[in-house]
């Protein structure tokens, strides 16, 4: 049983790409892609934006994690061209006038990583939670984390780093 | 992925006619679960129809009966955190976030979630046989490794699950599913959205080709002073349920006036068995009586080797799960020993 690719595929020369409009990281591009092409592919090979990471690609492990009209979404499963028009930032996006964003300063000062891999998707997120604004807690900062898997095990100093910029409100 | 062409849909109209014509046409909202299974082959598609563009569908409204609509394209995440939810349905909103990760969360549509497929290993395994997959294949389950698979409702063909938390919270408050087709409109309860696998495993709801949900309604009852959500899983967060149980109460004078027990994780859909909701009126809540009724509920449980914990597991999460809807304040949503 294996998958028969293109089985019943008739693409129609009008469809078979798309031209769309992203606003990314501040910046409108247009670009064209396949339908089946999705939002990580397109900013990796499309817009060699490649801080956004591919682990798992499967919506298990988090590291594609970017922010799309102001929630943190996983880039690995939304179709570029359901985006057409979006704003999206990515880990490039987040420094602003040559200034760290205070997570980007946290994970450095609490050691929050090992081989890095994860990190633009721990920041992406935990920017988007500490937008939506549910965790009171530690512990609801690990929950609201839960997407978001390291395997180097720097989860501690990754929580360590959020907390501090929760705490001290710096992200507002 | 297989090479597919993509339509944005304009209304429930034009997106029914799209997929009533084709079934090769699939509807995408959220996407967080058809995607993943169009990467491993599980699923696919000659056409996917956006319908996140719908604006109709993306509200949740109050309803003159007291009710809730909820709209099929709000998130999981809108619905969890919309302020009616939270102080009317809070089961609902404690079942949602016991769901996927807050990313997923945040995609994920409120019809979609009842649309999700089985996360049974064998299905998304496209080198094995797998009769939901594909009809007459067998299950390669049943002889399998099968710790997550189902012990109630099963059939010689098929022992998955239906992997919902949200929907076990919607059983239990006895929701309403609205349907909108090329024929016009309808409703189904709860309780008949869902299928078991019987002999049509590859069947996983009662929604008929060309058929979209367009919401789901709750009942005003919405039990928000005694019930409580329990999850018991292989982590404490972000993985799908080994068994989960949905309590809501009515007491009155001391007494249970109305019981709801709805169980994920045991079965190709919620499960209810009115006969324990039944034994428990007019009973005092005591653990006696919910381990009672959870001995109702589990009668004819069946383990298939690997996952025969689930039917010990789920007595307990019942008793367990009922004494903290008792106080809501104690309830905790995963394993850790309640105090």
């Amino acid at each position: 049983m294996k998958p028969s690719l293109n089985k019943t595929t008739i693409m129609s020369p009008s469809s078979a790409t798309a031209t769309i409009s992203l606003n990314i990281n501040h910046e409108q591009k247009e670009l064209t892609v396949r339908p089946w092409v999705s939002l990580l592919d397109a900013l990796r090979d499309h817009l060699d934006l490649t801080g956004t990471k591919k682990g798992c690609d499967h919506g298990q492990c988090g590291a594609c994690t970017v922010i799309c009209d102001d929630k943190r979404i996983l880039s690995c499963l939304t179709l570029a061209v359901m985006k057409n028009g979006s704003a999206i930032t990515t880990i490039e996006g987040i420094a602003q006038h040559g200034e760290l964003h205070p997570l980007q300063q946290a994970f450095i000062e609490h050691d929050a990583f090992q081989c890095g891999y994860c990190t633009p998707g721990q920041i992406c997120s935990a920017i988007g939670m500490l937008k939506e604004g549910k965790a009171k807690t530690r512990a609801d900062v690990k929950e609201l984390m839960s997407g978001n898997l390291c395997r180097c095990g720097a989860n501690i100093g990754i929580i360590n780093a959020i907390m501090e910029v929760k705490e001290g409100g710096l992200h507002e | 992925m297989n090479n597919f062409n993509y339509i944005k849909a304009q209304s429930v109209q034009d997106a029914a006619q799209h997929v009533g014509k084709n079934d090769q046409a699939k509807i995408i909202a959220g996407g967080t679960n058809i995607i993943d299974l169009m990467k491993y082959f599980v699923t696919t598609a000659d056409v996917l129809v956006d319908i996140n563009h719908i604006t109709a569908n993306k509200e949740i409204t109050e309803k003159e009966d007291g009710g809730l609509h909820l709209g099929a394209l709000v998130s999981n995440a809108d619905t969890a955190y919309h302020p009616v939810v939270e102080e009317r349905y809070p089961l609902l909103s404690k079942a949602i976030l016991a769901g996927a990760s807050a990313q997923i969360r945040n995609m994920a549509t409120n019809g979609g979630n009842l649309l999700q497929r089985t996360r049974c290993y064998y299905f998304y395994d496209v080198n094995t046989p797998c009769n939901k997959r594909q009809p007459g294949t067998g299950c390669s389950a049943i002889k399998g490794y099968n710790r997550i698979m189902a012990i109630m409702g099963t059939s010689e063909n098929c022992i998955a699950v239906f992997p919902s938390d949200m929907c076990v919270a919607l059983a239990a408050l006895n929701a309403v599913v609205q349907i909108s087709g090329n024929n016009g409109n309808r409703s189904l309860h709860f309780a008949d959205f869902h299928r078991l696998p019987g002999d049509t495993p590859h069947l996983d709801n009662n929604l008929q080709p060309g058929e979209i949900i367009t919401g789901i309604d709750l009942p005003a009852a919405g039990f928000a002073k005694n019930y409580s959500y329990l999850k018991l899983r292989d982590r404490n967060s972000y993985a799908f349920a080994l068994v989960s149980v949905a309590t809501a109460l009515e007491l009155e004078n001391g007494f249970i006036k109305e019981a709801r027990i709805a169980l994920g994780g045991l079965a190709h859909k919620p499960w209810r068995v009115q006969e324990a909701e039944t034994f428990l009126q007019t009973k005092i809540p005591s653990a006696e009586n919910f381990a009672a009724a959870a001995d109702i509920i589990l009668d004819g449980a069946v383990g298939f080797k690997y996952n025969d914990f689930k039917i010990a597991m789920a007595k307990k999460a019942i008793v367990r799960n009922c004494m903290m809807a008792l106080n809501p304040e104690t309830q905790l949503p995963g394993a850790q020993p309640s105090a």
